[in-house]
């Protein structure tokens, strides 16, 4: 497999989970285990690719494109099959084929209501492929389709497998995601005439010299803003995102925190920023302020909930309030640790989602209350595991969840492109904010663990005969439960791999 | 004056094959009456065959009044297809009901004659008469249930707004010849521009103008003479309702183009915001009517009307000029009307389709009534799914690529007009989006009523469904199999 000419890698793990999801049409409706087994064996094949490619990556290289597919695709809008994966988009693409296999080994134990494992398993299939293409792709077009392709397969997991209030939950959710998308699209289109290179290449146009005027950009980027915003998301754009959480079953929440979420921190740091460094630049304070308060507010609506799947569903809001905060900073620091962020909550969150699934499998409820406390001595292993993802999350250095947190706020300090000088005690304010925001997710972490973990079973569970940790969920949670230590120690293993990409995206920022 | 029999063979086919069709129904008794829908298939399939054979030429006949070139035979292709796919979707309909089957297949035919005829038109009397030709027979079709209340109501609606903007059209076309003295479109093209360059344009020619457009505007439905469309739907027999809310709609566009891109495009600073608004408006009222219908059948009444506010948009960006970028955004404006249609007709006509499936023997057509289909009909629920995603602009669907056409006519060149009206489109997107997963939910994440009664759509409608959705999604992958064949349309080849 070499890096300069098996661009049929990418295609092939692009291709994979359709291909397995048509076959998976031909198995008998009423075999639910060779279908279940069957969907783990193909994302496990298209896993081992994605890790045989990993292996293969040029890490020497990892600011340039590898593994390129650039043909024509439609010739009346010069739109290209553009593929190709560097070092920003690398671990994203890792994620989004290890979470599915994951989530399918999980779903062998674990069907949510009402069954159908023949269309739950492929339309996540569906949802792998979309996900994986956006990392991927580089011609806006191509990214687009994949974007929007998400949408699909998320809206029948949310509506056909949630909770009581799903469907509610699945048109909010497409709806608010289609409303920002179609926006995005009337920006890519008015770069594409306004550039004049009749280009939809994400390189190309990254690398071109500034694209309209200042004002242009300001607008463009502002479509481009909300197309992105919808998708993090954040504060005020956010308010799907509860909803789908708490409604989703377990595996389309995880896939919804571990990887949806991060194609829009992605689209900013790949499209937006290159491509409109003018609009970026005046747009800068006005994310890092939305950020801050996406930071505290989801917090303070973490402090209030009972339910834990709704909590973990704001503290993501919370979270990415922090990405969004190294990304405002526009420096080389913001870009890694925002970046690294996005690793860290993909892989922290999706597995308390997992957690908080397994959890309502036990109890056939969140609520807090309900549950009472005493998980540490009813259920001792289940106990330790939300323990210790609670506290990455919460940014316990030493874990995953701190390098995001600490990069983007030490990023922030001293912001780029000529920030510092003019919003040098915005920013400021914003790091104390941010810093205040720590606390406050500390906060009612621990006072979750409190709550549930410590003190003595109730009565009405003292007797219960409760599962612990089973054997599957063993297999499908080590391998999160080992990066998130493996981050936490070795942060290296993101940022280096990251380094030379976000330098190059600098420079053809001009900064 | 030689007339090039060649050139006009397509409709010739048709009118021998009505012609064959109504003897056919006189002739033959009882169930052997329901051979005339495939004598008017074969019919069909020879006048395809023509237009395949006149593909690439350029013809010129009737002194001028009558051409074929791709624009045109684009537009005959996408006539005839529908035709034969409608064909597809009536024939257990009409053999079943007990309906004027030789009369309706020959006003079917008939109506489709108008319609090649309409892109070919290149006089403003042709195109009127073509007009005609498409609308009467619609008249009696809609109200062939004659013992049935609603599709008397719905005909006579639909003929009495027809008659009236009909004649306002006819008054505009009457003066506009008194203007110009011609009715030739280059000819009044060419007048028209004198007139503009030395800026003594009456505004009586700018009513004249406005009251032509208005009689296409009846046939897209557009706002405000859009009253007819939900009633004359619901109430005509469904396939007459899928042929006037596609291929009769797609023939109003068609003259509209011609009509305003070519004989009045020196006026284009007048009528190009004008119908920008009308589209904005349109598309509005259309997606708020189709949120509060509880009828399928109304539903897609008023999602075609926002259907056509979607493809009257690019109308809006029209250049009265003739320099490069103005010829560039009418080309794309052009194409872009072409490209919306075309996916047009494939997924309204689709989604008809699964509508008198459901319907059939059992009278269905409640949206209530689509609940559960993903259990009981698996393949009309997945094709709907498909057709709706499609109508709404859904990824991996033709639709996507329609309105991004769109989109990407109003941005050719960015000016604050079109990102109104681009930002209008993407508004309607959205509220589309509701009603389309409206019906989607229904159908996958609802269990069906108990006593539902069993589906039996018959086999030619789903061969023509599960075609129809297969096309939706192969251009939603490889829409170039169709821009790429129309991108020779040019802007300058239909001048």
């Amino acid at each position: 497999m070499d890096p300069n000419t098996a661009g049929w890698v990418l295609i092939a793990a692009l291709a994979l989970p359709l291909v397995g999801a048509a076959l998976m049409l031909l198995l008998p409706k009423d075999d639910e285990v060779r279908i279940k087994r069957f969907a783990v064996l193909v994302t496990g094949v298209a896993f081992a690719l994605v890790a045989a490619m990993t292996a293969a990556f040029d890490y020497g290289r990892s600011g340039e494109l590898q593994f390129v597919t650039d043909v024509a695709w439609i010739d009346a809008i010069n739109a290209r099959f553009h593929l190709g994966i560097d070092g920003i988009s690398l671990p994203l693409f890792f994620l989004s084929y290890l979470l599915p296999l994951l989530s399918a080994i999980y779903t062998t134990k674990h069907l949510p209501e009402p069954g159908k494992p023949k269309a739950f398993l492929g339309l996540m299939l569906l949802l792998q492929t979309g996900m994986a293409g956006t990392f991927v792709a580089f011609d806006l077009i191509l990214f687009f389709i994949f974007f929007e392709l998400v949408l699909v397969p998320m809206f029948f997991m949310i509506g056909m497998w949630g909770g009581p209030r799903r469907d509610y939950a699945s048109v909010k959710f497409f709806l608010y995601t289609l409303f920002g998308s179609i926006f995005m699209l009337v920006s890519f289109l008015a770069v594409y005439f306004q550039s004049g290179l009749r280009s939809w290449d994400i390189v190309e146009l990254s690398n071109a010299s500034m694209i309209g005027s200042t004002t242009f950009q300001t607008w463009a980027f502002l479509g481009m803003f909300l197309g992105f915003a919808i998708k993090v998301p954040m504060w005020p754009f956010h308010t799907w995102l509860p909803d789908a959480h708490t409604e989703a079953p377990t595996v389309g929440s995880v896939l919804l925190a571990g990887v949806l979420l991060k194609i829009g921190t992605y689209g900013f740091i790949r499209i937006a920023l290159p491509i409109l460094p003018g609009g970026a630049e005046r747009f800068a304070p006005v994310i890092g302020v939305l950020a801050v308060i996406g930071i505290i507010y989801g917090s303070l609506c973490c402090l209030a909930q009972t339910d834990i799947k709704r909590l973990i569903a704001f503290s993501s809001v919370g979270h990415m309030g922090f990405v969004m905060l190294g990304i405002a900073a526009m420096n080389e620091a913001g870009i890694q640790a925002a970046l690294f962020g996005n690793i860290a909550h993909g892989v922290i969150t999706g597995m308390l989602f997992f957690l908080a699934g397994s959890l309502h499998e036990r109890y056939h409820t969140r609520d807090m209350h309900v549950i009472g406390g005493g998980m540490l001595m009813k259920i001792p292993r289940y106990g330790v595991l939300l323990t210790y993802v609670a506290v990455a999350s919460l940014g316990l250095p030493g874990l995953a969840g701190f390098w995001g947190e600490f990069g983007a706020m030490w990023a922030a300090i001293s912001p780029g492109f000529g920030l510092a000088d003019r919003y040098g005690g915005l920013y400021l304010a914003l790091v104390v904010f941010a810093a205040i925001g720590t606390v406050l997710t500390a906060g009612y972490f621990l006072w979750m663990l409190q709550r549930v973990n410590l003190g003595r079973p109730t009565e009405k569970w003292a007797g219960a005969e409760l599962d612990d940790v089973l054997r599957i969920e063993w297999v499908a949670w080590t391998p999160l439960l080992v990066l998130v230590l493996a981050l936490g120690v070795f942060p290296r293993l993101v940022f280096g791999v990251q380094d030379a990409a976000v330098s190059v995206l600098l420079r053809t920022m001009g900064g | 004056m030689a007339i090039d029999f060649l050139a006009v063979g397509p409709e010739i086919a048709l009118a021998v094959t009505a012609l064959v069709v109504l003897a056919a129904d006189l002739s033959l008794r009882g169930d052997a009456k329901q051979l005339v829908n495939p004598l008017a298939a074969v019919g069909t399939l020879v006048a395809l065959l023509l237009v395949a054979r006149l593909w690439g030429e350029e013809r010129t006949t009737f002194g001028g009044t009558f051409v074929v070139d791709t624009f045109a035979l684009t537009f005959k292709a996408l006539f005839l297809v529908v035709l034969l796919a409608v064909l597809g979707i009536s024939w257990r309909f009409f053999a079943e009901g007990r309906y004027f089957q030789g009369e309706y297949y020959f006003l079917l035919v008939t109506a489709f004659i108008g319609m090649l005829l309409m892109p070919s038109a290149r006089d403003l009397l042709v195109l009127f008469v073509a007009l005609e030709t498409v609308s009467v027979p619609a008249f009696v079709m809609v109200g062939l249930r004659k013992r049935d209340l609603y599709s008397s109501e719905a005909a006579l609606k639909f003929f009495l707004i027809g008659v009236l903007s009909v004649a306002l059209m006819l008054l505009g076309m009457s003066f506009v010849y008194g203007f110009t003295g011609a009715t030739g479109l280059d000819a009044v093209a060419g007048a028209i521009g004198g007139l503009v360059a030395a800026d003594t344009v009456e505004p009586l020619l700018l009513a004249a103008v406005l009251l032509v457009v208005v009689g296409f505007g009846f046939k897209i439905s557009a706002v405000p003479f859009h009253f007819w469309a939900p009633d004359t739907y619901a109430g005509a027999p469904m396939p007459v309702t899928a042929m006037l809310a596609v291929a009769s709609k797609a023939a109003g566009f068609a003259g509209l183009a011609i009509v305003s891109f070519i004989a009045f495009q020196p006026l284009a600073g007048v009528w190009a915001p004008i119908l920008g608004a009308v589209a904005v408006i349109t598309m509005t009222v259309g997606n708020l009517g189709a949120l509060q219908q509880r009828d399928l059948i109304r539903l897609l009444a008023f999602s075609s009307v926002a259907q056509a506010g979607y493809i009257l948009l690019p109308f809006g960006v029209a250049r009265g000029g003739t320099g490069a970028l103005d010829v560039a955004v009418n080309t794309a404006a052009f194409r872009s009307v072409l490209l919306y249609l075309v996916a047009y007709a494939v997924m309204n006509i689709g989604a008809f389709g699964v509508a008198i499936g459901v319907s059939r023997r059992t009278g269905l057509r409640a949206i209530g009534d689509y609940a559960g289909l993903g259990a009981r009909s698996p393949l009309l629920a997945g094709a709907m799914t498909v057709f709706l995603l499609s109508l709404g602009g859904a990824p991996l669907t033709v639709g996507l690529w329609a309105k991004f056409a769109i989109l990407e006519a109003l941005t050719v060149d960015v000016t604050t007009f079109g990102l109104v009206l681009a930002g209008a489109l993407v508004i309607n997107s959205v509220i589309a989006f509701f009603y389309y997963l409206k019906v989607i939910r229904l159908m996958w994440m609802v269990e069906p009523a108990a006593d539902a009664p069993a589906l039996q759509p018959g086999f030619n409608l789903s061969v023509v469904v599960a075609g129809l959705a297969a096309v939706t999604l192969l251009l939603g992958v490889l829409p170039g199999l169709v821009t790429d064949t129309t991108s020779v349309v040019t802007f300058a080849a239909v001048r």
